[in-house]
């Protein structure tokens, strides 16, 4: 380095103060992060069961997760789970959005109630849901007393319905800020692209479908990947809201990975479905970081 | 997110009329399963087993929330949710600082002090911001116990710092991102230092953000259940750990209205953020998925 | 040698050369603009003197100083920025003194400078506001007083004024002017506004695509452009630039070109050279104002040649008018007095002075000497 040498201390200290203090973050995120994932791929390849253990297995615990009916029905429960969590909350939240932007009376006090389980834990949305779905005290218990002998919502404890209950929990719980992603879509929009295509004579519905909802692709990316990774991640709601149960039915691969590892003391199995979950997630994720990262330059 | 900004659509009366009719159902169906957790959590358990829970109490007692506070059952331990409460707030005050300074930090440098590769860099801690967890429990929980951390708060304080940090960056990176370069470089040519900078000129500007910063990460911080089961399951569990512990484990009757209580005060403290700081809330939750 | 030196100072990031060898040497009290079209290398040029960005090779020296490596705030430049710059939560008072204060200077003295400072520039009662409370024009003022406090050695200038409305830009272009020929500080100043540059400087270097293209007094740069570029950057509306081939008539050289009615004219030149471009082609610039009605004629000329041409467009712009018209197959300007009685498209015996004519070779695209 030719300047190196000649810079002055001001100068010198400048180049290198930034990169020394910025290192002990960046540490941190290589160790805990990154370290620890390298750490779980290998054990995943090990036979580890209630400890780490180093005996290398190559592929066995791959293949025994995926002859494992648990494993299928967590991640065939993901798939229900997911695919509708996100459906609805988008639905909802789109439609919210639209309804709300159309000069509502109220809307500081709406926007607010509709955003506000945000703030709550899953614990707590899934104890409130828990109590609210059981047959026994909660919405139909309150149907018959008020003299609708006949209603019955039973879904909590029935095997083939309650994944449908943590959607509606899930649902509840995140639907208001999708409200909140696609209303700030909606008001970033140029004012007189709207006016233009009204002069165009477009009634409200094609004005929405034609022009607005097409503006809006990058609110629906940014939700859709958020709600995904949300959803893969979903842990505390099940425990809370079914305890992944009755039986098996509301298993999901984060209750499976936490089972398998800490109390069924198969750590290589679980380790595995971890590295899969990871995989799911990033095959959505880097490439969605990437391209933000890279819009920004 | 202005309400100022005229929106041009014309809507009839129908419409509207169903508009209205829609936005305050789907209220209802916001604010109902919290309404049902306040009125039922001060009635007497007698009024919930055998009256509707959609009645006002016809007995008003505050003694669900006493039990949940002092009395209740806890796992083992009659503590009620008490200490676990403090045990959330002496973990969730020292992680919310740390990562928030870490990322302000981080934040004016990746921004002001910018060097080759620094997007990768921040790549790296913002992609560790959507990882499943599950996937560093185990080496974690290791370590942790390497470090003598286990069960202990410090030990959530360093797994939250850890995992806070990307979305901490994150914040103050775009924020700072739109703070002017020159008022950097007209500083430097002053002669301020790095450390001058930050302090005299960034820092002064920088409490909107810092706001957001901290409840994004107060809220996350705090309703954590899974390194709280995972590194702190007995008389170090944080709040939403107990909370469950209590819904889940009482044997014999099931008060349900301590149960609401206790996840009512579980709640409260992130509730209050929120009322008092939605605004800020919002930007956070906005900031995090949609950047730029 | 000069009291700011440059001396082939070259910049590049990676493998992308975007200065090259620039040779500028700057004397005490001198006013230097640098000036160019956005992306020319202008804007990286000041930085590397205040030392925001590096010197990749080469030497630039202050005041028998070399500078490369050297932090900025010892170098003894004070700059002021586009944006202003100013630190939006520190007082007026606090942001003059602030570089002051972090070079040590104790508090009386911090004081007695930011009072005969905020007096020079008639800033005192603004002293204890914000900067978010002031106009465009005294957030420039305050801006100079930061830079004035430090007593530099070399004052830079980085478009300062490209962020205040047209009149206020002009006021504070004067202003500018009278501080420097109080003070006769060196400056150094970067805009794109050509009339910025003539106005201000007592020397322009122009530049494009990083290289310096001339550097020179303002009416050097005006009457004898080194080249293309900085006839047709320098000046508006442009210089017109006509093709035109080189004839020997009575053992004067002439250029002719062609009319709008198609028929040939001659247009004497007073220098002797040309004669080595007989029967070649060349390009003539001609300055707007060089081409008026006969009365419109600077008196003081010795070659005024009689044209006659059609009338394209005819634009009164107040103090001018412009007329355009199709001169040897281009669009060509000039520009007249306001009264000069000019008709949408009838012929005009028009005349152009040759003295303010010069000549460009096509190919190498520079002037012909």
């Amino acid at each position: 380095m030719y300047h190196a040498s000649k810079s002055d201390f001001k100068t010198r200290l400048q180049t290198w103060l930034p990169k020394l203090v910025l290192s002990p973050s960046l540490a941190m995120v290589l160790i805990f992060v990154y370290g620890f994932i390298l750490f779980t791929v290998y054990l995943s390849f090990t036979d580890s069961r209630i400890l780490p253990s180093y005996g290398w297995v190559g592929w066995e615990n791959y293949n025994k997760l995926w002859r494992l009916s648990h494993w299928e029905i967590s991640l065939k429960n993901l798939g229900i789970y997911a695919s509708l969590y996100i459906a609805i909350c988008t639905a909802i939240g789109l439609t919210l959005a639209i309804f709300l932007d159309q000069k509502i009376r109220g809307e500081g006090i709406l926007r607010p109630i509709y955003l506000y389980p945000m703030a709550l834990s899953f614990i707590v949305t899934g104890t409130a849901w828990k109590w609210f779905l059981d047959p026994g005290i909660g919405l139909e218990h309150t149907m018959h007393l008020w003299g609708w002998e006949s209603f019955e919502f039973g879904w909590i404890k029935d095997r083939n319905l309650a994944i449908y209950t943590l959607v509606l929990a899930a649902v509840w719980q995140s639907s208001g800020f999708v409200m909140a992603m696609f209303l700030a879509g909606l008001r970033g929009i140029d004012s007189e692209i709207m006016k233009a295509a009204q002069i165009d004579g477009a009634s409200n519905w094609n004005l929405y479908r034609r022009i607005v909802i097409p503006l809006l692709r990058p609110a629906f990316l940014s939700a859709f990947v958020i709600l995904a990774h949300l959803a893969i991640k979903s842990y505390d709601l099940v425990i809370a809201l079914t305890g992944g149960g009755p039986g098996r039915a509301t298993e999901l691969p984060a209750t499976f990975m936490y089972s398998y590892t800490f109390t069924r003391n198969q750590m290589g199995i679980g380790a595995s479905s971890a590295v899969i979950m990871l995989m799911t997630i990033a095959a959505i994720m880097v490439p969605y970081l990437y391209a933000e990262l890279r819009e920004k330059k | 997110m202005s309400s100022v900004q005229t929106q041009s659509v014309q809507t009839g009366r129908i419409a509207r009329t169903f508009i209205y009719l829609f936005l305050l159902l789907m209220a209802l169906f916001y604010l109902l399963p919290f309404f049902i957790m306040v009125v039922n959590s001060v009635k007497p358990l007698s009024e919930i087993t055998g009256g509707n829970m959609m009645a006002l109490p016809e007995v008003f007692t505050i003694e669900p929330w006493l039990a949940a506070w002092s009395t209740a059952q806890v796992g083992v331990e009659p503590t009620g949710l008490r200490p676990y409460f403090w045990n959330s707030i002496k973990m969730v005050v020292p992680a919310v600082a740390i990562s928030t300074v870490l990322g302000a930090i981080n934040g004016y440098i990746l921004t002001k002090w910018r060097f080759k590769y620094d997007t990768i860099l921040f790549g790296l801690m913002l992609f560790s911001c959507f990882i499943p967890f599950q996937i560093v429990l185990i080496p974690m929980a290791r370590i942790l116990g390497i470090l003598g951390l286990s069960g202990s708060t410090y030990g959530l304080i360093l797994v939250h710092v850890v995992y806070g940090i990307g979305f901490s960056t994150l914040y103050f990176r775009n924020y700072y991102a739109a703070f002017p370069t020159e008022l950097v470089r007209a500083a430097q040519i002053d002669g301020a230092g790095f450390f001058q900078i930050f302090y005299r000129i960034l820092m002064p500007s920088s409490g909107p953000i810092t706001v957001v910063c901290v409840i994004w990460q107060f809220t996350n911080i705090w309703n954590d259940f899974l390194f709280g089961a995972s590194f702190a399951s007995g008389s170090g569990a944080p709040m939403t750990v107990a909370l469950n512990n209590l819904v889940q484990s009482s044997t014999g009757v099931k008060e349900y209205n301590v149960h609401f209580a206790g996840a009512i005060l579980a709640a409260l403290p992130t509730l209050l953020v929120y009322i008092v700081a939605g605004r800020y809330f919002v930007r956070g939750l906005m900031a995090g998925s949609v950047k730029g | 040698m000069g009291f700011l030196d440059i001396k082939n100072a070259t910049k590049s990031y990676g493998n992308v050369e975007v200065l090259h060898n620039v040779d500028i040497a700057v004397d005490e009290g001198e006013f230097l603009v640098l000036v160019g079209p956005s992306g020319c290398g202008k804007s990286t040029l000041l930085n590397m003197i205040a030392g925001l960005e590096d010197i990749t090779s080469g030497e630039i020296a202050i005041n028998d100083r070399v500078m490369n490596g050297v932090h900025p705030s010892n170098r003894n430049i004070a700059m002021v920025f586009q944006s202003y710059a100013l630190y939006p939560n520190m007082t007026v008072a606090k942001n003059i003194t602030f570089g002051l204060e972090m070079h040590k200077v104790p508090k009386p003295e911090r004081d007695e400078a930011l009072q005969s400072v905020s007096k020079l520039l008639q800033i005192e009662q603004l002293l204890d506001r914000k900067p978010g409370q002031l106009s465009g024009g005294q957030r420039q003022r305050v801006a100079m007083g930061r830079a004035l406090v430090r007593n530099p050695d070399v004052f830079l200038f980085d478009e300062p004024l490209s962020n205040l409305d047209a009149k206020l830009r002009v006021d504070m272009r004067t202003e500018i002017k009278k501080l420097h020929e109080k003070l006769k500080t060196t400056i150094v100043y970067v805009t794109h506004d050509q009339i910025e540059a003539m106005t201000l400087s007592t020397r322009i270097a122009v530049m494009y695509n990083g290289y310096v293209q001339q550097l020179g007094t303002p009416k050097e740069i005006y009457d004898t452009p080194e080249n293309l570029f900085v006839a047709t950057f320098m000046g508006s509306p442009a210089m017109n630039i006509l093709p035109a081939s080189v004839v020997m008539k009575d053992g004067v050289p002439h250029a002719e070109i062609t009319t709008s009615e198609g028929q040939n004219a001659l247009l004497p030149f007073n220098q002797e050279n040309m004669s080595d471009w007989a029967g070649k082609d060349i390009l003539l610039g001609i300055r707007p104002e060089a081409i008026t009605d006969p009365d419109g004629v600077d008196r003081k000329s010795k070659t005024v040649v009689p044209i006659s041409n059609r009338v394209g467009v005819t634009e009164p712009a107040g103090a001018d008018t412009f007329v355009t018209m199709e001169l040897a197959g281009k669009d060509c300007i000039s520009r007249m007095r306001a009264d000069a009685d000019v008709t949408t498209g009838e012929i005009f015996d028009f005349v152009i002075n040759m003295d303010k004519a010069v000549a460009f070779d096509p190919q190498s695209e520079m002037r012909i000497k």
